[in-house]
């Protein structure tokens, strides 16, 4: 090949290393990258060299403190001139989301059947495969299941997710608090002692009545949301708005209506078994989603100039 | 372990947190230091009443009884702390200084208040005298700290005496909460059983059980955080010294 054939072919091509972030060694050298390649190629290119360090594992920057690269960004749009140093760190091992949220879903799925059907070495030996008398704790059991059959349907049909994965060692965690606490609910519920509702029927009535409302509100409220991912595409933003589904109106005063929805299932649900511990369970999944819907709202408002001032984060006109 | 820079929550947080720490405004520092030196005063009466007290009775058998109104009201006051946290005049975490108080008052009310039989147990004085001892080093740090001329002596002795003391005091924590099971258990304190109208149950002397395991992963990682920071603090003094 002739010098100006190889200079014509090269010219603009970038050059790449990769640096681990904590030692500063070279892990991987990349010669005549394309400048249109993409962090993404760049991280198939590295998972070459570590069979272990699949792309969703990496987090590349190109400043060790600084912030992580996006899979989209484009190499010659970045600040690195003919060579790029970039900086890597392992994110450990990875889980997809679809797969997050099953496990998160069918354990308490199945535990609370588990206390509902009254496995043995649960309750004492005489009430093994027992019944509970009352039909408030048969239609517990119904509210349950399908409140998870739900999540699992929107999990694997509805949700459209920006982030691929998460880490395995936040998975572990979520799921033992969902398991431990469906376990400890469950157990209250179908319990040989279990104590139904002061007001009776009229209780259990009312709470369920609000609590398919407020399921249905929720499932609403994600259909919205995906199909607002699902028009505007990756690059174009808009906030959620009310669409005709009366459900969707609550956007008029909240930022997070699929939380306040959840909010008020899960606060029927307490009413409707008159249950302490779904009541505490309840009260935490207040909090962390309050956190969430108070960054989204704030997020939302900083990015959007005419975002409604009306809209409160989670509850409507206080929170 | 430290915080966000206090007052600056909202924009700092994805910032590297400064080298330089803003203080508490004048007021705060006023007031911090009126604290720390009243805490200090507290511990100190105590420490004197228990001995006073063995010189008294000549043996170290229920000192407890002498100086349970100072110990409880002293460390009770100590939840101020987590208050001057959540409003930023002092640059810690305001769960993890909740958890260590919370933990104190806990084994002082909750433990060898309620559970009259334990008061006269030794391990009753061996967390006591861990704490008094502690506390009267880590109040007069936070003092001079704040007044700027902190003797390297305290600073010694707040990253060295936990070595022993730490130790110390978890094992009379433990033996004390260990003298109160059979009791719990028996009287059935601070329990609640099936049927009842909000169907809940709690179980105290399972949940003494359970504090207990608890102490195997978080008395080592605490441990060794003092450690680290006893290096970071003293090692790095002495490099300077050396310059």
């Amino acid at each position: 090949m002739s010098r100006t054939t190889f200079f014509e072919r090269n010219i603009g091509r970038i050059t790449v290393e990769v640096l681990d972030g904590r030692t500063r060694q070279q892990l991987c050298f990349l010669d005549k990258v394309e400048p249109h390649a993409t962090i993404g190629e760049i991280k198939s290119l590295f998972h070459k060299s570590y069979q272990q360090l699949y792309p969703a594992r990496q987090d590349l920057k190109l400043d060790p403190k600084g912030k992580s690269l996006r899979d989209d960004d484009v190499l010659q749009n970045l600040p690195v001139g003919t060579t790029a140093t970039i900086y890597f760190k392992d994110l450990g091992p990875q889980v997809g989301w679809t797969m997050v949220f099953l496990a998160e879903y069918l354990g308490p799925l199945f535990i609370y059947l588990l206390f509902y059907f009254r496995a043995p070495y649960i309750y004492s030996h005489q009430d093994v495969f027992t019944s509970s008398p009352y039909s408030v704790v048969t239609l517990a059991c119904a509210c349950h299941t399908c409140h998870y059959i739900k999540r699992l349907i929107e999990a694997i049909f509805v949700h459209r997710f920006s982030h691929g994965t998460m880490p395995l060692r936040t998975i572990v965690r979520n799921c033992v608090y969902y398991w431990a606490f469906s376990a400890w609910l469950a157990f209250y519920i179908n319990h040989p002692l279990y104590t139904p509702p002061s007001y009776g029927d009229m209780q259990v009535n009312y709470a369920l009545a609000i609590f398919v409302l407020c399921e249905l509100g929720n499932f609403s409220i994600h259909v919205a949301l995906n199909n607002l991912k699902a028009e505007g595409g990756p690059k174009c933003r808009r906030f959620p708005h009310p669409t005709k589904n009366p459900f969707t109106w609550l956007f008029f005063f909240v930022s997070c209506p699929n939380y306040t929805y959840e909010v008020g299932a899960w606060a029927s649900f307490s009413v409707m078994t008159q249950c302490l511990p779904v009541a505490l369970f309840t009260f935490l999944a207040f909090i962390q989603m309050t956190i969430w819907a108070k960054g989204k709202h704030k997020t939302y408002s900083r990015e959007f100039k005419d975002y409604p001032q009306l809209r409160m984060p989670i509850i409507p006109l206080l929170l | 372990m430290s915080a966000p820079a206090m007052g600056t929550t909202k924009t700092a947080h994805s910032d590297v947190a400064p080298k330089k720490k803003r203080g508490p405004g004048a007021l705060a520092t006023a007031y911090l230091v009126i604290y720390n030196v009243v805490m200090t005063a507290g511990w100190l009466v105590i420490a004197v009443g228990l001995v006073r007290a063995y010189l008294a009775r000549g043996s170290y058998h229920g000192l407890y009884y002498s100086i349970e109104k100072p110990l409880k009201f002293f460390q009770t006051g100590a939840l101020l702390e987590v208050l001057h946290c959540a409003v930023g005049i002092v640059p810690s975490s305001v769960v993890l200084t909740g958890f260590q108080v919370l933990s104190r008052v806990f084994l002082t009310w909750a433990v060898t208040h309620s559970v009259r039989e334990v008061q006269n147990e030794d391990s009753v004085l061996l967390f006591v005298s861990a704490w008094t001892i502690t506390e009267i080093i880590r109040y007069s740090f936070y003092t001079f700290s704040l007044l700027n001329h902190l003797p390297y002596l305290v600073k010694w002795a707040r990253y060295t005496f936990f070595l022993v003391l730490y130790p110390m005091g978890v094992t009379g924590e433990l033996l004390t909460v260990y003298a109160a099971l059979p009791y719990v258990q028996k009287t059935g304190l601070y329990s609640v059983t099936l049927p009842n109208k909000y169907n809940f149950s709690f179980d105290y002397h399972t949940f003494l059980i359970l504090t207990m395991v608890s102490y195997i992963p978080l008395f080592p990682q605490l441990y060794f955080h003092m450690m680290r920071q006893r290096k970071k603090v003293l090692c790095h003094v002495e490099e300077y010294k050396t310059e």
